[in-house]
């Protein structure tokens, strides 16, 4: 029988362990559910975790798979630190997209690259917007934000499609629901390296990353609202007799997280794709739950564990292509994955003692 | 007409199995977001069971099992490791996602065929709802009996009232000798055994082969159903009828050519539950006693 025992103060060693012995366990388990079902594991194992290393090419795809995981993974972070489950990203990453692609085909003939600025800017309000129907209805009312943001996921996957088969269709595209091709000032090229040329498909929207990150953390560290967060999330009573407005600060990482979640949206579509087609996300939105959990809920694990989910999803690309396993079995990985990293969160603040005999 | 109830009545039936199973998980003080991963398991595990034995019947029982089997994973890591509930739900639907993608690819483009309907002696001859009431097939009339079982279960039996004490104070529960644990384990394995065979349902019965996240968010549209039914099972049937009418009203529709485009009317069935959700919640807010209170906190003591 296995009993908890509290610890005096939360082991810093299982931080930093719990993470690796996650992700061990989830290869052996996984590899376990792959022999089960007849896969060959060994072949599986390196489809999924080395091919993607495998060239320089390939290397910079993963950055770029990254990217709108990391983006996301940062705007859910400061919701999940303050206890408010939007697991709405996927639409709120929709609806950005559509609402800066709205505006984008709006202008045809715009060169300036300035114009990305409004386009991004729109991604974010779009996003933020979605991110509002649970905020307000939480707040005001009490409405679950889990199941609001999620029922809401679907109506923008729909309303997307319903946008690009009618009103945006572009009428030479042939009969396929696509709209026109985005104007030069709203598309993200990729980077020119000296001497190589272009690394994959390795564009600016990077650069954003790398924005993003210390910003982030500096706001989560530094600042009165992200303590306000930080304190939210780990001992409400004291954030109530601090007199900090559990509304306002649900509100604020609502928006946050959807405004995010919107960017990564248009960022995705005006790098990889130049124009709306029904389907512009691949489940980035419900992979950043994970990018979030597995970076520990902190702007530069959060780095890190975008670029491994990142691998992992190239890694099953491979898998797909070469040995015919679905896709979704990433999905296997980042469930195991999830329940090791939950569980490391509990021996972090138990000990574990096997004591003999019944109970 | 008849057919179109009898449609609603099909439609309505995975939504209203998972949705009591969630009750009493619910209920016990375990909010389990895995319905979707669970219903989706069901399903495979059904569609398998009929491809291999060749009886629908062998579905609800895989399906089932199927259910019990995610539901114990839920189990151990959110009631023994005290993982948060919220995350770990939304991990067994994301890892049953992966799962089913797997274990279905081999499935895909076969065909089962569906669970018989029983006719009820003499009481189906019965003139306009004889048919519809009474030439069902088994989980029909199986999730009807769950509900009138669960509905007596928690109102009059000890069990029931115990299973209702550790979930409204799981403190007091354990002082006074419950065995908080384990009662939350039955609960919640019940939960995934009604979400299995839910899940079973959609091969069984709606669409006979299988197809990747074939249950479409009725495992999301099952947790909304607990929260309309404000915890209170006969109305379950009620909700799941509703919904189970707007899913099919927004088919008709796309069939009969309403001059609506039809990705707006596949929008009912989620805007229609945020719209129920509000509407419920707001009342929930003033009269906050129906909602269990230890729902979805960890219980650390030891046992």
């Amino acid at each position: 029988m296995i009993t908890f025992i509290p610890r005096d103060k939360v082991s810093k060693n299982w931080i930093i362990i719990a993470p690796i012995l996650s992700i061990f366990f989830t290869i052996f388990f996984g590899l376990l559910i792959f022999t089960f079902l007849g896969y060959n594991p060994l072949e599986t194992l390196y489809q999924i975790f080395v091919s993607p290393f495998s060239r320089i090419d390939r290397i910079s795809d993963i950055l770029v798979k990254a990217c709108p995981l990391i983006i996301i993974g940062t705007g859910l972070m400061l919701c999940f630190k303050s206890n408010v489950w939007n697991i709405g990203a996927e639409g709120q990453f929709i609806m950005g997209a559509l609402l800066a692609g709205f505006i984008a085909l709006s202008f045809p003939n715009i060169e300036t690259k300035f114009f990305l600025l409004i386009t991004i800017l729109a991604g974010f309000v779009g996003g933020a917007l979605w991110a509002f129907i649970p905020a307000i209805l939480k707040t005001k009312l009490n409405v679950n934000e889990i199941l609001v943001s999620l029922m809401l996921v679907y109506v923008a996957m729909l309303f997307i499609d319903f946008i690009v088969r009618g009103p945006l269709r572009d009428p030479m595209s042939f009969g396929f629901p696509l709209s026109k091709p985005y104007p030069e000032g709203a598309l993200i090229n990729k980077i020119p390296f000296p001497g190589i040329g272009f690394l994959g498909q390795l564009h600016y929207g990077i650069l954003f990353v790398f924005l993003l990150v210390p910003v982030s953390w500096i706001f989560v560290n530094k600042t009165l609202g992200g303590f306000k967060i930080n304190v939210l999330g780990s001992a409400p009573q004291a954030a109530k007799f601090a007199g900090f407005k559990r509304n306002s600060i649900t509100i604020t990482v609502l928006l946050l997280s959807g405004g995010l979640a919107g960017v990564a949206g248009v960022i995705e579509v005006s790098a990889n794709i130049g124009q709306l087609q029904p389907e512009v996300s691949f489940d980035y939105g419900f992979t950043a739950i994970i990018v979030a959990f597995l970076g520990r809920l902190s702007p530069v694990g959060i780095l890190f564990a975008g670029i491994i989910i990142a691998t992992v999803k190239l890694g099953a690309d491979n898998a797909q292509m070469t040995m015919g396993i679905p896709k979704v079995v990433t999905g296997l990985f980042e469930g195991i994955l999830l329940f090791f990293l939950l569980t490391g969160e509990t021996l972090q603040k138990y000990k574990i003692k096997w004591s003999e005999g019944k109970k | 007409m008849e057919a179109l109830i009898l449609t609603i009545i099909a439609t309505s039936i995975p939504l209203l199995l998972a949705a009591i199973g969630e009750l009493i998980a619910e209920k016990s003080g375990i909010l389990n977001l895995g319905v979707e991963g669970m219903m989706l398991s069901g399903a495979v595990g059904a569609l398998g069971a009929v491809l291999w034995l060749e009886n629908p019947y062998y579905g609800i029982i895989a399906g089932a099992l199927s259910g019990v089997l995610m539901a114990s994973i839920f189990s151990a890591f959110t009631i023994n490791f005290m993982t948060n509930q919220v995350a770990t739900g939304l991990g067994l639907t994301i890892f049953a996602t992966g799962l089913t993608g797997l274990a279905g690819a081999p499935l895909v483009g076969k065909t089962i065929p569906s669970l018989p309907k029983i006719e009820i002696f003499l009481l189906s001859d019965i003139p306009l709802f004889g048919n519809i009431l009474f030439k069902q097939d088994f989980v029909a009339y199986l999730s009807i009996a769950i509900i009138i079982f669960t509905s007596l279960f928690l109102k009059y039996s000890k069990s029931g009232i115990i299973l209702r004490a550790v979930g409204d104070d799981h403190q007091s529960a354990h002082s006074v000798g419950y065995p908080v644990k384990k009662i939350r384990w039955y609960a919640t394995c019940f939960g995934g055994m009604c979400a299995g065979i839910g899940g079973a349902y959609i091969p069984l019965v709606l669409t006979p082969h299988w197809s990747e996240g074939m249950t479409a968010g009725r495992g999301w549209i099952a947790l909304a159903l607990v929260v309309f039914a404000s915890w209170i099972p006969w109305r379950i049937i009620v909700g799941a009828l509703i919904f189970g009418g707007i899913t099919i009203a927004q088919l008709v529709g796309q069939a009969r050519g309403w001059a609506i485009p039809s990705q707006l009317l596949s929008m009912m069935p989620y805007i229609a539950t945020i719209i129920a959700l509000t509407m419920i919640s707001g009342r929930l807010s003033k009269n906050n006693s129906v909602v269990p209170s230890s729902l979805g906190k960890p219980f650390f003591g030891s046992q």
